[in-house]
């Protein structure tokens, strides 16, 4: 999802700038005054780890592989603001040195999977926490929240690039949408597996929530909050009301769509979502959306079980966050 | 340290390292602003700038095998999406913009990280103004980075030196368990570090 320069144009590129530079500003303020210092190389180093963790590639069907975004995980490990950080820390990282991801469209990275991806995540991730309390509730949240992430984050991508006149929105909707769906079920089983790796040994870390600066997060939350509704009308906003008159460019791109997700590699449960897509109202979107949250949501339900055994005498709320 | 592939050559010792960093980001960043807002009937620009990057790279000593390498593995990326600009009207002159301007974009990225060290882009950072919680977590993410990359590489070799051949299935468990290991690891050594910032004098 790293958008090389040249595929933004300047007003697409300073917008999202400003949209980054208010939430990692926001976050920054909010560290400043919550982070202890004792916290401050912990951060550091998380943001070392997802770097790390993103150059592990998983093997997928066919020879490809794919690897952790790690927006979900770095938000569920520390609290969405220093999420932001450690995500924006990365990408700048990946920008300057690794040239993976454009300096000038270094803007619309930073708010597509530093701002965007942490802040959703947060509030699926919290919306589920109110009735999944125990651990593997936390587990089934964060991979349903890694997933819903990696497919928002991906529609704002779609929403940049359209806005910028590099791809018509009725093609790079779906297939960016379609891509990252597939994508986001590997996200959320990473996300998932890792957790109860670190939950299998060190069930503090995520139990307490080591960080300081995990509470009073409501403030900033709001900030992010409205950054993104504002991103939401700029980018998107203008190309959802028009998605009708692209009926027929979707179907005829179908072709190619399989095609494009063949040189992806992830070929296999893609068609329902685009078939749901083609349908091309508001309706059958939200309802395609809907129905692959919930399928990664079983996904989720019935790992989390094999993964955590119930214990008989657990106590039922001893982690609410 | 033996992963430190990022930015081999930022090192080096040539005219062009020798240059002030921010002669270069300016110069990189005015490159890659003019290549991304002139239209591409503009073809002379787009040529005088990839003579300048060659000249530069040449004088940089850096290996013309290293810099090629690079721009085409970070091709594929650029490609993906480049895709999907042809199914429009006039899409294939798009479809070319997109992929000039890119290559562009990348050559002088590359150039620009690979003769600039990471320390100096930070001074630079912390003179534009940004905030310095930000450049300390920047700095302190560029440190670790190859001693985790190490520690990956260190629990890797444990885990086969333990297994004969991994059956598909299990290497996602063992790869995420790996993971899980790896921010254990940097928490603990966040708590070592934070000690040896203090005795230091940190803060």
């Amino acid at each position: 999802m790293h958008i090389p320069d040249g595929f933004l144009d300047a007003k697409t590129a300073i917008a999202t700038g400003v949209f980054s530079i208010a939430g990692l500003g926001t976050a920054l303020r909010h560290a400043r005054q919550h982070l202890q210092s004792r916290e401050i190389p912990l951060v550091g180093l998380t943001a070392a780890f997802i770097f790390v963790a993103q150059m592990l590639n998983f093997p997928v069907a066919g020879g490809t592989s794919g690897h952790l975004i790690g927006a979900t995980l770095a938000m569920v490990l520390l609290g969405p603001s220093v999420a932001i950080i450690v995500m924006s820390s990365v990408l700048i990282i990946q920008a300057s040195i690794f040239a993976d991801g454009g300096l000038l469209a270094l803007g619309a990275n930073i708010f597509n999977m530093a701002i965007v991806a942490p802040v959703s995540g947060y509030v699926v991730y919290k919306t589920m926490r109110i009735l999944l309390r125990d651990t593997r509730g936390q587990l089934i949240s964060a991979s349903v929240a890694s997933w819903c992430t990696t497919v928002i984050a991906s529609v704002f991508c779609a929403g940049e690039l359209a806005w910028s006149g590099t791809a018509p929105w009725n093609i790079v909707f779906p297939a960016m949408a379609g891509i990252h769906a597939v994508i986001g079920v590997g996200e959320g089983l990473i996300t998932m597996l890792v957790l109860s790796a670190i939950v299998k040994t060190r069930p503090e870390l995520l139990t307490n929530t080591s960080i300081r600066s995990n509470r009073n997060e409501n403030k900033s939350t709001l900030i992010y909050g409205i950054v993104i509704i504002l991103g939401l009308i700029l980018l998107i906003v203008p190309f959802a009301s028009r998605l009708p008159d692209g009926l027929d460019r979707v179907a005829q791109s179908l072709g190619f769509e399989s095609k494009k997700v063949a040189n992806h590699g992830f070929s296999t449960p893609l068609k329902g979502y685009n078939f749901f897509g083609i349908e091309s109202n508001a309706l059958s979107t939200i309802a395609a959306g809907m129905s692959g949250a919930g399928l990664v949501f079983a996904i989720s339900f019935l790992l989390a079980g094999v993964l955590i055994p119930r214990k008989k005498n657990a106590d039922n709320s001893p982690y609410s966050t | 340290m033996r992963h430190d592939f990022f930015d081999r050559f930022s090192r080096l010792d040539s005219s062009i390292h020798h240059l002030p960093s921010s002669l270069k980001l300016l110069f990189s960043f005015g490159i890659i602003f003019t290549t991304v807002i002139v239209p591409v009937y503009y073809q002379w620009v787009f040529f005088v700038f990839f003579t300048i990057l060659i000249l530069v790279s040449f004088m940089s000593k850096i290996p013309w095998r290293f810099i090629g390498g690079r721009i085409l593995f970070l091709e594929p990326f650029a490609l993906g999406i480049a895709v999907l600009s042809l199914f429009q009207h006039n899409g294939f002159a798009i479809f070319l913009s997109i992929l000039i301007k890119s290559t562009l974009c990348l050559f002088t990225i590359i150039l620009f990280s690979n003769t600039t060290p990471f320390s100096e882009i930070l001074v630079i950072f912390r003179r534009i103004g940004i905030p310095a919680l930000l450049i300390t977590i920047l700095a302190l993410t560029y440190r670790y980075l190859f001693v985790l990359i190490d520690e990956a590489v260190r629990l890797r070799r444990a885990r086969d030196s333990r297994m004969f051949v991994i059956r598909r299935s299990r290497i996602w468990l063992s790869l995420t368990s790996l993971m899980g290991q790896l921010f254990i690891r940097s928490t603990e050594r966040s708590e070592r570090i934070y000690t040896a910032m203090i005795s230091r004098g940190w803060k």
